[in-house]
This record gives C-alpha cells, structure tokens and sequence, in this order.
C-alpha cells in the first residue's frame, strides 16, 4: 500500500493508540498500583502541564533546549558534510582517518560531559560539544560510505559532458549521496535530542533534561511527565521535518527504485 | 578534406602484460554505422574506450574527430535529474536559452517523450530510459556516437523496437556510429559494416557489408545471412552458401 492510498481510518490508527495508552495509565492510576508520589495520574499531569506553560518555563527550556540542539547539529553537518566529501573522493585519507572516527562514533558522548564541564562550564556550550560529538562522526561515516557507493558511470557521464570543480561537486556528487545522507541526518538528529537532555541534566541550569533533574530533585513527577511528554513529542515533530527531506522530487529515486 | 571521422593506427593495448590489443588498424569514415561483435572479453569496450579518449592506447594512435558521446551498457543517465534535465546535459555547449529549450523540445519530440520530460528515470521502462539515454548522446552537435551493448538490459521485443528507433533516429540525426554488442542480429539488422573480432589479442578477422537500407526486418535474407557469416566465423555454425553480401578481406 502506498502511502498516496491510505484511508482515513488507516491514518487515525496512531491516534487510537494513543487514547488506548492514556486509558491504561488511567486505569493503573485508579487501581493504585504505584503510590501517586511514583507514578502520576494522567489528570496530574495535565494540571502540571497547565502550570509550566502558564510560567511561561517550560517554553524557555524548549527554546533553550532546540537552540543548543541546533547549534550542535548544524555544526556537526557543516564540518561532518566536507569531512566525509573528502575522505569519501580521498583513498589515502580514508585509511588513515576512518579508524579514528569509528573510535569517537563508539564512544558515548556521555563519557565526554566532566570534559565538557571542564572546558565549557555549564550553560550552553557543553552541551553543544556534546551534541556535536554525538553527531559529528556518525555523519563523516554515512558521507563517506555514500560518496564510496556513488556508480563511477555517474563520473564518467560527469567527464564526458565537461563536469569538473565545483559544478562536479554542486551537480553529481552531492544529489548522488542525497537520499542516504538525509537518511543520516535523521538518525542524527534523533541522536541530538537524546544527548541534549542527558546533557542538560547535569551541565545545564535550563533546558527540558534540567526540568526534568529540577523535577526529580523536588519530586514532582508529574512536571517530570510533562518534560518527558514534550521531549517526545518535538522528537517526533523534527523527524516528521526531516522526512519532507525525503519528498523532494530530486532524491525520490533513492528511496523508490 | 579527411573522410576518417577514427581511426586507430597500430594501436597495442597491454593491461597487465595481458595483450588485449596488438597494431590493430582500422578506419571508420564519417556517416559510417559500424558494429563491432566478438568473442565475450576480446575487448569490445576497450576499443570503444580509445575511441572516446577515455584509454590512451600502450603504443600507436588513435584519431578522433569532432564531438565524441557514449551510451553505456549500465543506466547511466542521472537520477536526480529529470528527463528533460539530462537530455539538457547534451546541449550544454549550446549558449543560447532559447536555442536550447527548441533543440531541447526537438529532442524529445524525436524519443516521443514529450510528456514524460518531467518524469524522473525511475519512473520510465528500461526502453524509454535508452530512449533518454540516446537523445542525450544525440543532442547537441555530437558526431560520433558510440554504443556499448545499449539495449542489452531490455527483452527481445524491447530491443528489436530500439533498434528500429535507433535506426529512425539516426536518419533525421546522421552520426558516424560504433556499436559493440553481443548480439549478432543487432549488428546485422543495423550496420554498414560489422566487424568481428578475434579472442585476445584481438584482431580483426572479418568484416561484412550488408547491402541494404535501414531498417532492415530482422527476418530479411541480408539480415539471416549476415548472422549466419558471423556465427561462421566464430565457429559457432558450419558453412552455407553466400549470395546477398559483398564481403571484402579486412
């Protein structure tokens, strides 16, 4: 079935999943399986909720929170992009340098916080660091492997229609790894939202993972709910975004043929 | 003035002490449509290769004249890019826009795809996308034409229908054409000349000159008895009488 042909009652399922999930945590909350210190009820969280938007804190800590993850992602695509372009067109330095990157890529970018405390303090730009380190070399790895998978009959239709220099790079490589970098960018960017909130928890003083802390340290769960709702749900909004990417007429073909 | 649209003189080629060619001669005149079949691996496409300047030859010269384009036997046109798009990387040499855009239209009229010049190729049958692939090599003043094995991805109707499209073509865009294939009808059905080709190192041990006006009925008696020559000489069939070639010594 494609996606054109899907009918409404299709397309609602989501929704029903929902209502099916909020009636389960209203009926545990009912039934008292947990205290309701532990485990807050659906109408809690809704006042909570009201609470946090009305102060006008949890915007704040959306806008700081998106902020850093934007700073940190765009960083990691503007350096990450040319990296792997280069290493992907440069044989030698891909041997030298790809064992590297898998070495950072392995490593969680939560082993680098005391360092991004040390170097950064707290605020903005740890978590930033973090979020770059996150991103940076899963994104030089996708590039590298797409500009490695490119079919070398598109460079020799390059040369024998005058391609070269920047025209080569604006016009063949860069719409031939389209489809699988922004496939990258995705899982990246789902990447960035995971790290900013581990982030913020502990080099943070705003930002939806320091409400989340704020509210497990004054032991409102429910505010811990609404911060754990929000963060989920502006994950979904940025991969929706992302998956415009996919539509654009001129990559399709790498996701249809 | 020269009549010689290429020619390779005494053209060795040596890949790794493998001798794939050694002094291969030959002359192709402009306007010439010539085939080129052989045993698989006698190094069809490299000869296509030096053609295009794309392999410079170990010893020896190959001469080309005038804009040189190629049709690969992989889909090579660019994804990305519509119909119209790269069919347009044919006519990049021409400055005028409106020029274009006419040269452009003319073109696509010519593949009868003028409805399809904002499909991408995925979207097209393996015919129409040789269709594209062919109106890009033809577009522009390219004189020279040269084909690898173009239509071997598509079935057998598919391919008795491009050869007949190739054919139209080529009578309202005249090109001097090389054509390597494996399939030895397609030679006949559509060549001036076909040249076979020994195994490594390659040379050239016959050529045929079918006596006829394209498009040729791949069930003509020309057409028969030119497969029948070449199988011969490649000792795939035994020996028939000739009466519709003209077959001088290469």
């Amino acid at each position: 079935m494609t996606e054109k042909h899907v009918p409404v009652a299709v397309r609602l399922l989501p929704l029903f999943v929902l209502l099916i999930g909020l009636a389960i945590w209203f009926c545990l909350s009912r039934l008292g399986v947990f205290p309701e210190s532990a485990f807050p009820s659906p109408v809690a969280v809704a006042r909570g909720f009201g609470i946090e938007l009305r102060s006008g804190r949890l915007l704040d800590d959306l806008i700081a929170s998106l902020f850093r993850v934007s700073c940190g992602f765009l960083l990691a695509v503007i350096l990450g992009l040319p990296t792997g372009l280069w290493m992907g067109h440069h044989f030698r330095s891909r041997v030298a340098l790809l064992p590297a990157i898998n070495f950072f890529r392995s490593l969680s970018p939560l082993a680098w916080i005391p360092f991004a405390i040390l170097w950064f303090g707290i605020g903005d730009l740890p978590a930033i660091f973090l979020i770059f380190m996150a991103c940076f070399f899963p994104i030089v790895v996708a590039t590298v492997s797409a500009v490695a998978a490119i079919p070398s009959i598109y460079f020799r239709v390059a040369r024998d229609y005058s391609f070269s220099g920047a025209e080569l790079l604006m016009k063949v490589t860069l719409p031939a790894i389209a489809p699988q970098v922004i496939t990258s960018l995705r899982v990246t960017a789902g990447l960035a939202w995971l790290v900013v909130v581990a982030a913020e928890m502990i080099a943070g003083r705003d930002g939806l993972g320091f409400a989340i802390w704020d509210a497990r340290n004054g032991l409102r769960m429910d505010l811990l709910v609404v911060g754990m709702i929000v963060i989920g749900v502006i994950g979904v909004i940025i991969d929706r975004i992302l998956v415009r990417l996919m539509k654009i007429s001129s990559v399709r073909w790498g996701y249809e043929r | 003035m020269n009549d010689k649209a290429l020619a390779t003189e005494n053209v060795s080629v040596e890949f790794d002490s493998i001798h794939v060619f050694r002094d291969l001669t030959l002359e192709i005149s402009r306007g010439e449509f010539v085939a080129v079949v052989g045993p698989s691996g006698c190094g069809k496409t490299t000869l296509l290769n030096l053609l295009s300047g794309f392999l410079k030859p170990t010893a020896g010269h190959v001469i080309s004249s005038g804009r040189v384009r190629m049709v690969y036997q992989t889909d090579s046109l660019f994804p990305w890019q519509t119909v119209a798009q790269n069919i347009a990387l044919g006519l990049r040499n021409i400055d005028d826009d409106k020029e274009r855009a006419n040269q452009l239209e003319k073109m696509l009229r010519l593949i009868k795809l003028d409805e399809f010049a904002s499909h991408y190729p995925h979207q097209l049958s393996g015919g129409m996308r040789q269709r594209v692939e062919l109106a890009r090599a033809l577009a522009g003043d390219s004189d020279v034409l040269l084909l690898d094995e173009p239509f071997s991805s598509l079935d057998y109707l598919a391919r008795l229908h491009m050869r007949r499209e190739l054919a139209r073509m080529l009578k309202e865009l005249p090109r001097t054409v090389v054509l390597v294939t494996h399939d030895i009808e397609e030679a006949a059905q559509l060549a001036d000349r076909i040249i076979v080709m020994s195994d490594r190192p390659a040379r050239i041990c016959r050529e045929l000159r079918p006596q006829l006006e394209r498009p040729r009925e791949p069930t003509h008696p020309a057409v028969v008895e030119a497969v029948h020559c070449v199988l011969m000489e490649l000792g795939l069939e035994g020996s028939q009488a000739q009466s519709f070639l003209e077959t001088p010594v290469a």
